[in-house]
């Protein structure tokens, strides 16, 4: 065989291999979770504020001591977000609303397709089939990717320590409980079951069940069944869930369609763009020698 | 952690009720008094005054809901439940699960998945709304934490008291 069509054979072969791969990336559908994930449903019209969640979680995750008491109410003045020293915060909205303010406590949401898990190139995340997304501190090189995804601005950074910086998350309590079939310890102290432990399938049902039974109750909405693709943590709420500080804005499609296309070309870009230059680089100078030379036969056939 | 995991054990079973009932009486013996959340760690155990709540409100239902005084009255009930007699057990616990979330507890309501009352809350949440609810309604009862079970020194330590009134910067963390 002659060396051009080697070459030839090389960049028609590797092309198909690897657009064929990336087309059957493209077309895969969306994940829609685990069968058996777990999640927790969060019904805001039952949270009184009383941040007991806030302490469960502290104590459980061995987080340090907080700035101020877990009774200290004066936190709400101003909205809080997850950080590395507290996964979860609660915060208080509709303060002058006639029916009293809303509390929602955030954290973690553990989506169905994690943005945080698209975003690291170095697989530090994991969703487990238990439904959470838990992260690996040991691979992770502090890019904090993971946090400039996130819809939902949840991973924390810990400066403490200048050596090891690590994000830190809410992890659904999966090392010390979520894996045994535990609920979180958060749900666990709830004295108002304002957070419910189940399936994730059946907390849908149940969530549209109580907005069914009880509509005067309820807005029409079950926040985080959809959003981003849907989520482990689902939410109810009284309003409209942009007054009670959610982000409405966000699309039904995860993260990670809006990146597939770029992120299919990546490996295509990479692997073959090298050998198709490379490639026509040979073939061109090839040409001039033989134009140069005596094998015009061939060269016409490349024309 | 071993205490942290008694602590969260005892929050499960609060409200748990002293009073035993005999098993297939036809009419439960009336507890005046009963103690409460029992195992709780980091809230004591208290009295609840049952004979004074008889005397105020005199409706058992109005607790109760549908298991003795007047029967089902809510519509949403009455669709199943218009016949339904007064049920032998009429004690919270009877009916809501100290431990809603546990795997098995989980595991038998995936096993019974055509059951109405799959959403029924557990019984610490039951009585958190069900004393809560009413006193804020009629505007007379407690309403805090603490007004009913005295918090421990345990519960103290849990929910960091002594850092009250120390600097509230959380929200500027990032």
């Amino acid at each position: 065989m002659k060396r051009r069509n080697f070459l030839k054979a090389c960049l028609i072969g590797g092309a198909t291999i690897t657009l064929g791969k990336t087309n059957k990336g493209w077309a895969s559908g969306s994940f829609e979770g685990y069968p058996d994930a777990m999640g927790v449903l969060v019904d805001t019209t039952r949270c009184i504020g009383c941040r007991s969640c806030e302490a469960a979680c502290n104590k459980e995750q061995g987080l340090p001591e907080p700035d101020t008491s877990f009774d200290d109410k004066s936190v709400f003045e101003e909205p809080r977000r997850p950080t590395a020293k507290a996964y979860t915060v609660v915060n208080e909205y509709e303060k002058k609303a006639p029916g009293g303010p809303v509390y929602r406590k955030m954290q973690c949401n553990h989506c169905n397709e994690p943005a945080c898990l698209t975003s690291c190139f170095v697989n530090a995340y994991t969703k487990t089939k238990e439904g959470a997304v838990i992260y690996n501190s040991k691979v992770c090189v502090g890019c904090r990717n993971c946090m400039i995804a996130c819809p939902f601005n949840v991973p924390g950074y810990d400066y403490e320590s200048v050596t090891n910086p690590i994000v830190k998350k809410c992890i659904l309590c999966y090392d010390t409980r979520l894996k045994v079939g535990r609920p979180p310890a958060c749900v666990d102290i709830c004295p108002q079951e304002a957070l419910t432990f189940g399936h994730r399938a059946d907390l849908i049902k149940m969530a549209h069940e109580r907005i069914r039974a009880t509509p005067d109750r309820y807005y029409d909405h079950v926040y985080g069944e959809k959003e981003v693709g849907g989520t482990s943590w689902l939410y109810l709420a009284r309003t409209d869930f942009e007054k009670v500080g959610f982000d409405t804005t966000l699309n039904n499609e995860p993260i990670i369609s809006n990146v597939k296309e770029f992120l299919g070309m990546v490996p295509m870009v990479l692997s073959i763009w090298p050998a198709l230059f490379s490639g026509i680089h040979l073939l061109s100078k090839k040409e001039q020698h033989d134009e140069e030379g005596h094998d015009t036969e061939s060269t016409q056939e490349d024309r | 952690m071993p205490s942290y995991k008694h602590l969260i054990f005892g929050a499960l079973i609060l409200g748990a009720i002293s009073v035993s009932y005999p098993a297939a009486a036809p009419c439960a013996p009336v507890p005046d008094s009963v103690t409460l959340n029992q195992s709780g760690k980091q809230f004591k155990p208290f009295s609840f005054n049952h004979a004074k709540h008889i005397q105020l409100i005199r409706e058992c239902s109005d607790c109760h809901h549908h298991t003795t005084g007047t029967l089902v009255l809510d519509p949403n009930c009455a669709r199943c439940h218009q016949n339904s007699s007064a049920t032998a057990v009429v004690s919270c616990k009877g009916c809501h699960s100290a431990t809603p979330f546990s795997p098995e507890t989980i595991a038998a309501k995936a096993a019974q998945k055509q059951s109405y009352h799959l959403d029924m809350m557990g019984l610490k949440g039951a009585m958190h709304h069900n004393c809560i609810g009413c006193h804020s309604k009629r505007g007379a009862g407690p309403v805090g934490c603490q007004d009913c079970h005295p918090r421990s020194k345990q519960g103290d330590a849990f929910y960091s008291a002594a850092r009250k009134g120390a600097k509230p910067a959380h929200a500027k963390e990032h």
